[in-house]
C-alpha cells in the first residue's frame, strides 16, 4: 500500500462482504418459498425477503465501489485522500441507513417502487453520503495526477449520484413514474455503472498486467463511449409497454442490441490485455475474477440481454423467468464479479500479506460462478416453458408456476452453491491467514 | 490504427457523442411525457382515487411479488390487466366487490400454495387500489400484454 489513507478501503470492504452475506441468504430464502410457499408466509411474506435480497445487493455493489475509489484514487492521483474522516462519516452513514432499511421493512415500513423502497430518512442520507462521497474524492483528484482510469471513475460515480435524484421524484401518473423510475435503475446499471466497472477493470489490468498505461487508458475510453453512445437511447428497451411512445420499440431494439458491445469490448480488452502483459503477478486469483467478470458480464448482460432485448421477442417474454434469469446472470457477471476481483486484489495489500488463500479463493469463484451458471439456465427454461404456455396458449399465471416446480427445485440447489461459495470466499478474505495448498516452485517455460 | 486512434481523440468522440445522445434522449423523454399523459393515460381520469390507490399499491409493496406492466417481482400474477382479466374494467362497483373479496380471502393457508398476506386496508383504501388498477389498465402499452392471461 503506497499511501495510508488506502486503509479506508478495508473498511468499505468488509461493509460490502457482511452486505453480500446477507443478500445471497436472502435470496437463498427467496429460492426456498419458490419450492416451499408456505415457508414463514405470516412473519416474512417474499415481498419483504425480496426487499432485503435486491437492496442489499445494491448497496454493498455501491460500498464496493466507493471502496475501490478509495483505493485506487489515491495511488492514481498519487496523493493521500483529502478526508479520511469524511470517508469513515459516510461509510457511517450508510451503515445506519442500511440497518435502519433493513430493520423498517422488517416492520413493515417501506416505499413500493421497486428497489427504491427506502424511508425517505434513508434516501436523503444516501444523498449527503454521496455529496461527501463526491466531494472527498473529487478534491483529491483535483489536487494531484490526472489519469483516464480515475477520469471515468468519477465520471460514472459523479453522474450515478446525481441520478439518485430520480429516487425522490414519484409521479401520480404511473406510467411516468414507470419512466422516471429507469432513470436510475436503467442508467445506474446500463451506463454509469458501465463506467465504473471499466474504470476499475482497467486499473486491475494496469497492476496485474504490466501493460503500458498508454494502452490501457486509449481502449478504455473506447469502450466507455460504446457504453454510452449504446446504453443511454438502449433505455427505450425499457420503453415498450409501460405507456411511452411506439417509437421506442425500433430505438430501443437497435441501441440496446449495441449494449452487446461494450461487454463484449471488455472481455476482449481483459484478456488482450493479460496476452500482452505477461507480467507474472502473484495474485493469481484476482486475475482469474477479473477475467471471470468480464466473460460472465459479457454473456449475463450481452447474450442474456441479447436473448430478449429485441421489441418482437420482449413482446412475449417481458416480465418472465427470461427476465429474472438476465437479472441474475448479468448483476453477477459485471458488478458482483468485479467487485469480488478488486476486493481479491486489494484485500492482501490492505491486510500487509502476500496474497493469501487463493486456492480457497478461487474455488469459490467456480463455485459461484458454476451455480450462478446453472441457476440461469434452470431459469431461462422456466421462462420458455411459461413465455410459450402464458404468453402464446394463453394459460394462467398459477396454473403455470405449477408447471415449473421442477425448475424452482433444481435453482433452489444452484443457489446453496452460491451461498456456500460466497461463504467460502468471504472466510479466505477475512479469517484463514495462510495458504492451504503450497505453490509450485517457480514457474518454467513449458515444452 | 494506433496513429490514428490516439488517446485524446478516443476521448474526444467519448465525449462528444455521449453528450449528443444525451441531447436526443432528453428530447425524446421530453416528447414521450407528453406523450403518456395527452395520449396513453388519457382513457380515465387521474382522480384522487387513483392516486391514492397508487399510494396504496406502494405501502403494502405489491410489487415485490407482483408484475405491473411486466415490472416488478415474477412470483404473482400481473396485475396490469387484472381488471380486463376479471371481465369488469368498466364496472367500477364489481371491480371492487372482486378486489375485496379476493384480498379478505387471503392467505389461503393451503398447503404448497403460494400464499398472498393479508393486508389491513379500509374500504375506502380498496376502492381506492381498485380504481388504481382499473386506471393502470386502460392505459396504451401498445397491446401488451398478448392475452389477458397477463
Amino acid at each position: 500500500m503506497k499511501y495510508q489513507s488506502q486503509q479506508v478501503a478495508y473498511a468499505y470492504f468488509v461493509a460490502a462482504m457482511a452486505l453480500f452475506g446477507i443478500q445471497v441468504l436472502g435470496g437463498l430464502l427467496l429460492g426456498w418459498i419458490y419450492v416451499s410457499p408456505n415457508t414463514l408466509s405470516e412473519i416474512l411474506p417474499f415481498n419483504i425477503v425480496r426487499m432485503i435480497h435486491t437492496n442489499a445487493l445494491i448497496v454493498w455493489l455501491l460500498l464496493g465501489f466507493f471502496g475501490a475509489a478509495y483505493y485506487l484514487v489515491p495511488e492514481e492521483s498519487e496523493r493521500e485522500i483529502f478526508s479520511v474522516r469524511l470517508a469513515y462519516f459516510q461509510l457511517a452513514i450508510l451503515v445506519v441507513g442500511t440497518l435502519g432499511a433493513v430493520g423498517s421493512y422488517l416492520v413493515g415500513i417501506h416505499g413500493g417502487r421497486e428497489f427504491l423502497e427506502q424511508p425517505l430518512w434513508v434516501k436523503f442520507g444516501i444523498l449527503v453520503a454521496a455529496v461527501i462521497f463526491l466531494v472527498n474524492v473529487s478534491l483529491t483528484f483535483l489536487a494531484g495526477r490526472k489519469t483516464a482510469i480515475t477520469n471515468i471513475l468519477l465520471m460514472g460515480l459523479w453522474l450515478l449520484c446525481l441520478l439518485w435524484v430520480f429516487a425522490f421524484i414519484n409521479p401520480d401518473n404511473l406510467s411516468l413514474d414507470k419512466m422516471y423510475w429507469w432513470m436510475v435503475v436503467h442508467l445506474w446499471v446500463e451506463a454509469t455503472w458501465e463506467l465504473v466497472m471499466a474504470a476499475i477493470l482497467g486499473f486491475l489490468m494496469l497492476k496485474l498486467t504490466g501493460v503500458d498505461r498508454e494502452v490501457i487508458e486509449k481502449w478504455l475510453y473506447v469502450i466507455v463511449a460504446t457504453a454510452l453512445f449504446s446504453g443511454i437511447l438502449g433505455t427505450g428497451h425499457h420503453f415498450y409497454w409501460i405507456g411511452t411512445p411506439g417509437y421506442w420499440q425500433w430505438i430501443g431494439s437497435v441501441f440496446s442490441t449495441l449494449e452487446v458491445v461494450p461487454f463484449f469490448a471488455m472481455m476482449s480488452f481483459a484478456f488482450v490485455m493479460v496476452w500482452k502483459g505477461r507480467k507474472n503477478h502473484p495474485n493469481k486469483a484476482a486475475l482469474l475474477w477479473s477475467l471471470g467478470s468480464s466473460t460472465v458480464a459479457f454473456f449475463g448482460a450481452g447474450v442474456w440481454g441479447f436473448l430478449h432485448t429485441l421489441h418482437g421477442v420482449n413482446f412475449y417474454t417481458h416480465g418472465t423467468q427470461i427476465t429474472a434469469a438476465h437479472g441474475h446472470l448479468a448483476f453477477y457477471g459485471a458488478y458482483v464479479a468485479l467487485n469480488l476481483a478488486m476486493f481479491t486484489y486489494a484485500m492482501p495489500i490492505l491486510r500487509g500479506r502476500e496474497p493469501y488463500n487463493q486456492v480457497l479463493n478461487m474455488a469459490s469463484f467456480w463455485l459461484m460462478t458454476g451455480g450462478m451458471a446453472f441457476m440461469t439456465f434452470t431459469l431461462t427454461f422456466a421462462g420458455t416453458i411459461q413465455t410459450h404456455m402464458q404468453r402464446i396458449v394463453g394459460d394462467y399465471y398459477m396454473q403455470v408456476q405449477d408447471e415449473l416446480g421442477l425448475f424452482y427445485m433444481m435453482r433452489f440447489g444452484s443457489g446453496v452453491a452460491v451461498v456456500l461459495g460466497a461463504l467460502l470466499f468471504i472466510y479466505s478474505m477475512l479469517v484463514v491467514r495462510r495458504e492451504v495448498v503450497k505453490p509450485g516452485p517457480v514457474a518454467v517455460p513449458g515444452e | 490504427m494506433s496513429e490514428l486512434l490516439t488517446k485524446s481523440r478516443a476521448r474526444n468522440v467519448f465525449y462528444g457523442g455521449s453528450i449528443f445522445f444525451v441531447v436526443v434522449f432528453v428530447a425524446l423523454t421530453a416528447d414521450s411525457h407528453r406523450h403518456i399523459t395527452r395520449t396513453a393515460t388519457s382513457g380515465m381520469e387521474l382522480s384522487d382515487a387513483v392516486r391514492h390507490g397508487k399510494h396504496v399499491w406502494e405501502r403494502h409493496s405489491c410489487i415485490n411479488c407482483h408484475t405491473l406492466h411486466g415490472e416488478g417481482a415474477y412470483f404473482a400474477p400481473e396485475v396490469g390487466n387484472v381488471m380486463t382479466r376479471w371481465g369488469v374494467l368498466d364496472e367500477p362497483e364489481m371491480a371492487y366487490e372482486m378486489l375485496d373479496a379476493w384480498m379478505q380471502a387471503q392467505p389461503s393457508g393451503i398447503e404448497g400454495r403460494r400464499q398472498m398476506p393479508h393486508f389491513e386496508i379500509t374500504e375506502e383504501e380498496m376502492r381506492a387500489l381498485s380504481e388504481f388498477l382499473r386506471w393502470a389498465d386502460q392505459t396504451d402499452t401498445q397491446n401488451w400484454p398478448p392475452n389477458d392471461a397477463g
